[in-house]
């Protein structure tokens, strides 16, 4: 399958936001991390975000579900505007999966129960409705044989695919993605871009840190590059790979696109 | 499969290990005389072994006096064991009334029971949490008296292993819960929560335990309005759970340290509230990391509860040091003494025992 072939396959995004960010900055004591940042995150669409490492790119996302908080500006997230009410930020989060670079599996629990946790307590599921939830999306990213083992006894590229389950166990509206291939050795790079490509397909909302630009250009709606704290440039992935704006996009594409 | 002769497979005869690595004669010199130091160490310590332990043997098993009185045993080469028979029940029961010891005697073997039916996890549920329930009435019960007909037993007449077991069983078991409160206080972000519970933890660290017991049993009570008392077991308990929590709460303070951030925003990421947070994700591995420091702990707090005789109360400990000063058995203090360490020494064993037995099961190769 080409790549156009297989994005014509993938949904466009509807109107609606889920996420909305105006005028939004943030601060690290005196160090200005995030400047100036307007973002509207459609309902169905997939965003990838790259740029130089240090350029704030975890920092934007981490701010989505208030891992992070900022100082200035305004974060709406599917309608609740992100402030220091905790009711607020758990039901924001709740609604929001997130995916880490180093999996965050929860190393005393099985697989089965990582996936069922969230479910059981935040969503009040009963127990065995939640495991059969959690078999559901086991199956679906390919791994419902490692269902009672723990994660210490998986590999990189399972741990990823357990993350990702966890986090769709919560059915949430969103899935953030920090880098989730950039702690992976090559041969399990795949297995995990092969289960968000599938993600994509079914319309899920993504927004996602990484710097494999194969899945850039056949995932995503809309490629975004950040340096110094700013977006500096978006495009469709077509114009943004095939005709960079800025010089500092250019200079970025160059280095990792050998 | 013919034409795989250019990787024969070995013979048998050839990958059977040299004689001498393995056997007995193999393991000896593997373990015992493996290089001139070990063979050193080895010999010095049989010769060691060799001098000692027969002379002890012999004085306490075969030169020993089991039922005498003390008068015989003065002219006996070897171990007494009499002192220990002749007062045990004084020893074990103090001065709770003789013809009523059978009262903490079964109070303890419910404890025993409880305790060890509660060794296996696959136990605890809600009909265990029952069980104790009740058994703590029950044990109550006979050491106190005065329901359904029992004879009531004043709390200033209890003592011996009794006593000991109630100071450190509940000691322990209120101890660890509030220590784990403390270190979650202290890294509180609330700067009241956090600042109270860091004093709190520093003065109590900065006291031995014979002081908060001195406070507790003397100083305390000066507080208190005219005609009201406070048992001065219960005064013991409470020091001895205040003290021990603060090194607790020191302990898993280490573990919550050792948690990595990224456990925290997983289960931020779920939506789990704080408390969700620490009671799934965070305590349970942070609990785990520290079970042997937190045995240390327990073991010396049990071991500490023997501090009570400076307060006047007869632990263990004291009822063994009221028979040796009694003229009859003066001067058999080895053996009494050893006869105590042997039933401290199984208390802390077990514990040490269970604790490593917690860790095995607890282990998820992470
Ligand atoms: N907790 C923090 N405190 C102070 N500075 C931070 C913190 N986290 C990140 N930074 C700084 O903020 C900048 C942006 O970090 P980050 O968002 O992680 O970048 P990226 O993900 O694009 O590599 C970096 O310069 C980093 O050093
Ligand atoms: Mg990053």
């Amino acid at each position: 399958m080409t790549e156009q072939t297989e994005k014509n396959i993938i949904s466009a995004p509807d109107d609606e936001a889920i996420i909305d960010i105006t005028g939004m900055h943030k601060w690290y004591g005196e160090f200005h991390v995030l400047r100036d940042i307007n973002l509207k995150v459609r309902k169905k669409e997939r965003i990838v975000i790259c740029g130089p490492s240090g350029s704030g790119k975890s920092t934007l996302i981490r701010c989505m579900n208030r891992l992070e908080e900022h100082q200035r500006g305004q974060i709406v997230v599917d309608g609740i505007e992100l402030t220091n009410n905790i009711k607020n930020i758990e039901r924001v989060r709740a609604e929001v999966g997130m995916v880490f670079q180093h999996f965050n599996l929860f190393p005393h629990l099985t697989i089965v129960e990582n996936l069922a946790l969230g479910p059981i307590w935040v969503r009040k599921v009963p127990k065995k409705e939640a495991e059969e939830t959690a078999m559901y999306y086991l199956e679906k990213v390919h791994i419902a044989e490692q269902a009672q083992k723990y994660p210490g006894q998986l590999s990189g590229g399972q741990q990823q695919r357990v993350a990702i389950a966890r986090s769709l166990c919560m059915a949430p509206k969103v899935m953030l993605f920090d880098e989730p291939t950039s702690a992976l050795d090559p041969e399990m790079i795949k297995e995990v871009l092969d289960v968000m490509i599938e993600l994509a397909r079914e319309g899920m909302t993504m927004l996602v840190v990484t710097h494999e630009m194969g899945f850039a250009k056949s995932v995503a709606h809309r490629v975004l590059f950040m340096d110094f704290g700013q977006i500096v440039e978006e495009n469709t992935p077509e114009e943004f790979f095939n005709n960079p704006q800025h010089e500092r996009t250019k200079l970025f594409l160059s280095q990792i696109l050998f | 499969m013919v034409e795989n002769t250019t990787h024969s497979e070995p013979s048998g005869d050839d990958i059977r290990p040299p004689k001498a690595s393995i056997g007995v004669i193999g393991w000896l010199r593997a373990n015992l005389f493996d290089g001139w130091l070990n063979s050193v160490l080895t010999l010095v310590t049989l010769f060691v072994l060799w001098k000692t332990i027969p002379p002890f043997f012999r004085w306490a098993f075969v030169d020993s006096l089991w039922f005498t009185d003390g008068a015989v045993c003065r002219d006996a080469p070897g171990a007494c064991w009499s002192a220990v028979t002749t007062n045990l029940r004084f020893i074990i029961f103090g001065f709770f009334p003789y013809e009523l010891q059978w009262r903490p005697l079964l109070a303890m073997l419910i404890l025993f029971f409880l305790l060890f039916y509660s060794r296996d996890r696959t136990h605890w549920n809600k009909y265990l949490a029952y069980g104790w329930v009740i058994g703590l009435f029950l044990m109550g019960l006979f050491m106190k008296g005065g329901l359904f007909g029992l004879t009531p037993v004043d709390s200033t007449q209890w003592g011996g292993l009794p006593l000991t077991l109630l100071l450190s069983v509940f000691g322990l078991t209120a101890a660890y819960p509030l220590g784990v409160i403390l270190a979650l206080g202290r890294q509180s972000s609330m700067p009241a929560v956090k600042y109270l519970c860091i004093i709190y933890i520093e003065l109590i660290r900065g006291v031995p335990l014979i002081s908060l017991l001195f406070m507790g049993s003397i100083i305390f009570p000066l507080f208190l309005p005219e005609g009201i008392t406070i048992n001065s077991i219960l005064r013991a308990q409470v020091a001895i759970i205040l003290f021990t929590a603060a090194y607790i709460a020191e302990v898993v303070r280490g573990g919550l340290q050792g948690m990595s951030q990224g456990q925290y925003e997983a289960a931020d990421s779920l939506g789990l509230n704080y408390v969700l947070t620490m009671r799934l994700v965070i305590l349970p591995q942070a609990l785990k990391i520290v079970i042997p420091p937190t045995v240390s702990i327990l073991i010396s707090a049990f071991k500490d509860t023997s501090l009570v005789v400076i307060i006047a109360l007869f632990d263990l400990l004291k009822t063994s040091q009221t028979v040796l000063s009694n003229p009859e058995w003066m001067g058999f203090s080895r053996e009494v003494y050893l006869f105590v360490a042997i039933l401290y020494f199984l208390g802390c064993f077990s514990m040490s025992n269970y604790s490593r037995r917690l860790e095995r099961e607890l282990d998820r190769g992470y």
